[in-house]
């Protein structure tokens, strides 16, 4: 589904921030991305999502080299790309309910032909009771909660995870987890960006781990 | 399940926002009122004008061997011979000593003076007559007499008013550039102040177009309340200093301002040219927001191009 090789990347004219990343993501596939702080973990997820270009090498998403893709396409090729940062990027001055429904607006949908789905995936995320809520009264796992069913809602084949246990307690952690897996074996590929070893001893996944801008796959 | 009526993308009002409003309300109001004193003073210049060429003076010079009044009889007849001329009017002693009055004083008997004498013809400005003919007309048959069609007076007075409407073109010109300039910057405040937003909704896949037109609805909404706001405040300004205008008739104060601005009546071009401006304005401001929405795009799109500009953004 997603295949980078060497791939390397710099911000202007400083070291390699990432060097020969060669990889793939399957379809379907559970991975962690961990490594200290500073390897590169965001850079990388932000090169995954088509936010950042590389500085050489090739990737290819959905079978499509991304250099020879025009700018106007990038949206639809997003659109198959759910992400979850870790400060949330929620917007303050919509409800829960309209956060999470903000990937449909957005493509132009009629909201009477995705109310009933953005009910049924708040509740499924435990958020059925805070529809009407806006992120200032929401607590850190469920504001989590809420930013992983906005990048869920439109049914994406990967989803990308920044930390996402970084702000909640080890049971918010651990319930997360059972719903990026539970996801998972609904068919979506997961890669989640964490340095909590507490959180990656509980799957047996594949580990991808960054170190000074290399990368090493314990499969 | 109750389900909250959906709510804009951008928040309806914020303190950015809120002083945008407020600086186009400024500048609307300040456009308008440029609008409506540029068209008073064309209003009151074509005015005057119009009243001066609708006559002309024959202008009857005394001489020795000359009957002052057989002259004026006939010059009033061969100037009523034209085709074009609607009435003539010789002026009589009284009005003759009335109008040296301020010169000569007061109980002035003409016929101790060399006092010229005048005829005054009103003429059909839709069909005036030969000027030339009739100068020249005059001139074989009476000597002593002048032809006055006051073109230079006509002349200085359609200088004059072209002169005052560019000099206000211009001001409205520099008004309405001060207007977009203001508007852009403080679009662009408002726009950074949101960008999260913009981001927010580049990551949920929104096209660069959706979201231009988002923030192109939310600067419509703002520019038309705060141009409908600045535009009625000069429509209702003028309105009143019309009224005021009205019902001070032949007082000082009142006569002073006629005199300087002309009267403040704007008729249904000038309501009509407030509106204008009112739309303008709005629609300046919504195309500025679109361009700065573009131009953020494009710099997010630019970051990702060069990750050497991203500024502020984690690296790690």
């Amino acid at each position: 589904m997603i295949h980078f090789e060497n791939v390397g990347l710099r911000y202007g004219m400083g070291p390699e921030i990432l060097r020969d990343m060669t990889f793939d993501i399957p379809k379907r596939s559970f991975q962690f991305l961990t490594g200290p702080s500073g390897a590169g973990k965001t850079t990388l997820l932000r090169l995954l999502f088509m936010s950042l270009k590389p500085t050489r090498g090739l990737i290819r998403m959905f079978g499509r080299d991304l250099s020879q893709i025009p700018r106007g396409e990038l949206p639809m090729l997003r659109r198959r790309v759910g992400i979850v940062f870790q400060d949330f990027r929620l917007l303050d001055h919509l409800t829960t309910y309209e956060n999470v429904a903000l990937p449909l607006r957005v493509r132009g949908k009629d909201e009477g032909s995705y109310r009933n789905d953005v009910i049924e995936l708040l509740k499924w995320v435990g958020l059925g009771e805070r529809i009407n809520v806006l992120p200032a009264v929401l607590s850190g796992g469920e504001k989590q909660r809420a930013a992983i069913a906005r990048a869920l809602m439109d049914r994406p084949e990967i989803l990308l995870a920044d930390e996402p246990t970084g702000n909640v307690d080890p049971p918010m952690a651990q319930r997360l987890l059972n719903l990026f897996l539970e996801l998972n074996r609904l068919g979506t590929a997961v890669v989640i960006a964490t340095h909590d070893l507490g959180l990656m001893d509980q799957v047996n996944a594949r580990r991808m781990i960054l170190t000074d801008g290399r990368l090493d796959i314990y499969e | 399940m109750h389900v909250r009526p959906t709510g804009p993308i951008l928040p309806p009002s914020n303190i950015q926002g809120n002083a945008l409003m407020v600086v186009i309300a400024i500048m609307a109001f300040l456009a308008c009122l440029t609008l409506g004193a540029v068209s008073m003073v064309r209003a009151t210049a074509t005015g005057w004008q119009s009243q001066i060429s609708r006559e002309i003076t024959i202008q009857i010079k005394p001489s020795d061997d000359l009957d002052m009044e057989e002259s004026l009889l006939r010059a009033k007849n061969l100037a009523l011979s034209f085709v074009g001329t609607k009435e003539g009017m010789i002026l009589d002693d009284s009005a003759t000593a009335r109008l040296l009055e301020p010169w000569l004083g007061r109980g002035l008997d003409l016929d101790e003076l060399p006092v010229p004498r005048l005829v005054v013809v009103t003429i059909d400005e839709q069909n005036p007559p030969d000027f030339e003919a009739m100068r020249d007309l005059l001139s074989k048959e009476i000597p002593q007499a002048l032809l006055d069609d006051h073109r230079t007076w006509v002349d200085r007075l359609v200088s004059m008013a072209s002169t005052t409407v560019w000099i206000g073109g211009g001001v409205l010109v520099l008004v309405f550039t001060a207007m977009v300039l203001t508007v852009i910057f403080a679009t662009r405040g408002v726009i950074s102040g949101n960008r999260h937003i913009v981001e927010v909704l580049h990551f949920v896949g929104a096209e660069g177009g959706f979201v231009a037109k988002e923030f192109q609805k939310h600067f419509l909404k703002i520019s038309l309340k705060g141009s409908a706001a600045g535009g009625t405040i000069a429509a209702v300004l003028f309105l009143i200093l019309g009224a005021w205008q009205a019902n001070a008739r032949a007082t000082p104060e009142s006569d002073q301002a006629t005199a300087l601005f002309g009267t403040f009546s704007l008729g249904v071009a000038g309501y009509l040219g407030i509106l204008a401006t009112m739309v303008v304005i709005a629609l300046l401001t919504t195309l500025t927001a679109r361009l700065t929405v573009m131009r953020t795009i494009d710099e997010i799109d630019l970051i990702r191009s060069d990750p050497g500009r991203s500024d502020g953004l984690p690296a790690s």
